[in-house]
């Protein structure tokens, strides 16, 4: 029986500001903020800025985990996206571009839904065939070149900003609270937890575990999609090869970190996203020490088991058997 | 107590078991005491400790205080494992068996007969089936075990703790969910491990099961012992003052008087015509009146929960018609019969009934809110009037609606689910 910490989030949030504190130890400048062009600029700033792919990933994922099921195929939705937005760029006005994206996005989505819920398939093993097969698609878009795109419009969303706070933190807030009001200001979010938790009792008291499920996968896709339009936009344009390559992983890592369990039920979207500014918060750290990159994915490992550890129930089970309260006679 | 000593020292002998959970003394200094050959009831209200008392006796949870002697040896398990392995043997109300692995898989699991490092099937099976032919069940023991009914489930559970090497044997409620034929299945079995000198406690609510086959009982409430008694002379009235702690006469006249509703012969509720599923229930007809009580009677495996099911669309219906308030209606899932007023109330509660990870609350509201549909939020201040007036009506303990389900005890999650299922979609 997991049992949640006595302040749920309060270890994520510890992990988060002690890397911040690492960081700045390595680099004095770290919290140093300067404003150019309009918008912010710092390591600090980077952190949520570069972060943002992957705790757009997470809002989606964390559903999907909370139902139980997992989606492998987000970086290839993130890579079909991208390369819509772009092919659609210097043709058609920006918002054309967006809801093109992310309405792609939907349809991915939906066919996953389909495969786990109607289908019965193992989520891991359906939404992998997308993960394979979505890179292919992608291809098809551009038809296998690297498609750039000059519109200005579409590339702010990636390096512009809004009062100064660049534009991919800004749509990541905005997907934060649209996904907040829409699952926890109504009954989705009990929905959802009932659903992961146990699917069978929840079918009983007369959910409708389908559309549950296929709406998660949808949502999931939705937020992959803007995903991909921000990575395209960053770098102006669409690569169907390496946009969002191995993000699913990242993004999945975030939602654990998060404190959402990958057996389904209980979710955090809020820590999920904090998941996902821990991982970029050590690639920045790494960064900016001078160390090897590869260094990367060996601390990160760390870091993740020390999370995982400080939420082991059998952790817990432990420290109270050694606890003096145990009397004997 | 002043109960006459037996010559031998106890088989099984707890003294003074204490275990708190949080605030919460759900023990307190409670003696216990098993004699070989002995079938002990151990009785009292539901949250009385009964299970508690069994999980701290065997080592499932620490316990804060108290010593166990098993043959005048203390001993003192810190898993279920280890008390297995010193003899003590637990079958728990949720047979905690692998319902997809086979019959003899099952019996054997951890220990099963090998050669060369590989599973010797054809030898597990034979000894399966001696094994079980010892308890007189004659069963197909290469089908999974979900193919069986929970008695025969249950039943497989007590060979496999028995055949490791038990000398006492522990079933918590083990008769919660059987009929009277399966009853005396699980009695048979309980005799023969009785003239095999074995030690068995055994938790039950049903009074009548008490005076047919047990010795002795320990009665307790509120985490206290109450008292141990023989069985023999012990009148039926006493032995339920002891387990509520006032007199019958008060507890009859504190029963809200019975409604008496004269079965109306108008328009039914709901009825159901022909209504049945190929391969399923045969098609059958149901006919429910206002405030009118129906039972479904049949032996194991005639269909009653088969049917009980279809009402409710938890399986599909291929044929016949569905009646509600003289319309006619589908009900394809259990969606459509929330729809129109139905509750289910299933039979195997910790997979279907509830949700362990969420609070009582949630629970509580959960068929409410799915009727309403996920637009319209149930308002905390309405949740909590709800669950408020269920924990009071029901007796829920302990009465705190945050509290994950799937820590309540058994039975007292199992009256959660009744409201879950039904009272609270009257309420909207
Ligand atoms: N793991 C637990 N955590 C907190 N409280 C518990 C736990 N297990 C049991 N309790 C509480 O201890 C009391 C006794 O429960 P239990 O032994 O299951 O009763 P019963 O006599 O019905 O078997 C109840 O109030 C129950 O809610
Ligand atoms: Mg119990």
């Amino acid at each position: 029986m997991p049992i949640r910490l006595p302040r749920a989030g309060t270890a994520q949030i510890a992990a988060f500001l002690a890397i911040l504190a690492i960081n700045w130890m390595v680099s004095p400048q770290f919290f140093d903020i300067r404003l150019q062009d309009g918008r912010l600029f710092g390591s600090i700033i980077d952190v949520f800025n570069r972060g943002a792919p992957v705790a757009l990933l997470a809002i989606g994922m964390v559903l999907v985990i909370a139902t139980r099921g997992i989606d492998l195929s987000v970086g290839a939705v993130m890579a079909i996206a991208g390369a819509i937005a772009a092919s659609l760029a210097d043709s058609q006005p920006v918002w054309v571009c967006l809801a093109a994206a992310l309405a792609a996005g939907a349809v991915c989505g939906l066919w996953n839904g389909l495969l786990v819920a109607i289908f019965g398939i193992q989520p891991i093993v359906a939404t992998l065939i997308l993960m394979v097969a979505g890179r292919g698609i992608a291809q098809l878009i551009t038809e296998g070149r690297i498609v750039t795109f000059a519109s200005p419009d579409l590339a702010a969303l990636g390096g512009g900003a809004l009062l100064g706070v660049p534009m991919p933190v800004v749509l990541t807030a905005i997907a934060l609270i649209v996904t907040l009001a829409l699952v926890r200001g109504t009954a989705l979010g009990l929905m959802i937890e009932a659903t992961g938790a146990n699917a069978r009792a929840s079918r009983l008291a007369g959910i409708d575990t389908t559309a549950m499920t296929v709406a998660v996968y949808v949502w999931c896709g939705i937020c992959a999609a803007l995903a991909g339009v921000v990575a395209a936009a960053d770098i102006r344009g669409a690569d169907a090869n390496n946009a969002g390559l191995w993000l699913e992983l990242d993004a999945i890592l975030a939602v654990v970190i998060g404190g959402t369990s990958l057996f389904g039920g209980r979710f955090s979207i809020p820590l999920a996203v904090v998941g996902a500014l821990i991982i970029q918060a050590m690639n920045t750290g790494i960064l900016l020490s001078g160390y090897r990159p590869e260094l990367n994915l060996v601390v990160k490992a760390m870091v993740v088991l020390a999370v995982l550890l400080i939420q082991s129930p059998r952790l817990a089970d432990i420290r109270a058997y050694l606890s003096p309260r145990r009397a004997r006679s | 107590m002043d109960t006459p000593r037996a010559d031998a020292p106890p088989l099984l002998d707890i003294r003074g078991l204490t275990k708190s959970f949080a605030a919460q003394r759900a023990l307190d200094g409670v003696d216990l005491t098993l004699r070989a050959g002995e079938i002990h009831a151990l009785l009292g209200e539901n949250g009385a400790g009964k299970s508690t008392l069994i999980k701290a006796a065997t080592g499932i949870i620490a316990r804060d205080a108290g010593t166990i002697r098993l043959d005048g040896r203390e001993i003192d398990p810190k898993s279920g494992a280890e008390a297995v392995a010193t003899g003590i043997a637990t079958v728990y109300q949720e047979v905690n068996l692998l319902p997809n692995l086979s019959v003899a898989e099952n019996l054997y699991l951890g220990r099963q007969p090998t050669r060369f490092g590989l599973v010797r099937s054809a030898e597990m099976r034979r000894n399966a089936r001696a094994l079980l032919a010892g308890f007189g069940l004659d069963i197909d023991v290469a089908a999974p075990l979900a193919d069986y009914s929970v008695a025969i489930q249950h039943i497989c559970a007590i060979a496999r703790s028995v055949d490791l090497s038990a000398r006492v044997l522990i079933l918590d409620e083990p008769t919660a969910s059987l009929d009277v034929h399966e009853v005396e299945i699980l009695f048979r079995v309980m005799r023969e491990l009785k003239s095999r000198g074995i030690g068995i406690v055994f938790v039950t609510h049903f009074l009548d099961q008490v005076y047919a086959i047990c010795d002795r009982i320990t009665v307790l409430r509120n985490g206290r012992l109450v008292g141990e008694r023989p069985v023999a002379g012990l009148p039926k009235l006493e032995l339920v003052r002891m387990m509520l702690g006032r007199e019958l006469a008060e507890v009859e006249t504190r029963r809200p008087e019975r409604d008496a509703v004269a079965a109306d012969t108008s328009m039914p509720l709901a009825r159901f015509d022909a209504f049945g599923r190929s391969r399923y229930v045969e098609p059958f007809e149901l006919v429910l009146r206002r405030g009118t009580v129906v039972g479904l009677a049949g032996l194991l495996g005639s269909g009653r929960t088969e049917t009980a099911r279809l009402v409710f669309g938890a399986e599909a219906a291929d044929c016949g018609t569905a009646t509600v308030d003289g319309t006619t209606v589908r009900i394809g899932s259990p969606r459509d019969a929330v729809r129109h007023g139905f509750g289910f109330c299933p039979e195997e509660r910790k997979t279907e009934g509830i949700v362990a990870e969420l609070t009582v609350r949630e629970n509580i509201v959960l068929a409410l809110q799915a009727r309403r549909g996920w637009t319209r939020p149930l308002p905390r201040r309405e949740q909590d009037e709800i669950t408020a007036r269920f924990i009071r009506l029901l007796d829920i303990r302990p009465a705190d609606p945050d509290r994950p389900i799937g820590l309540l005890s058994g039975a007292t999650s199992r009256r959660c689910c009744l409201p879950a299922g039904w009272r609270p979609i009257r309420a909207c």
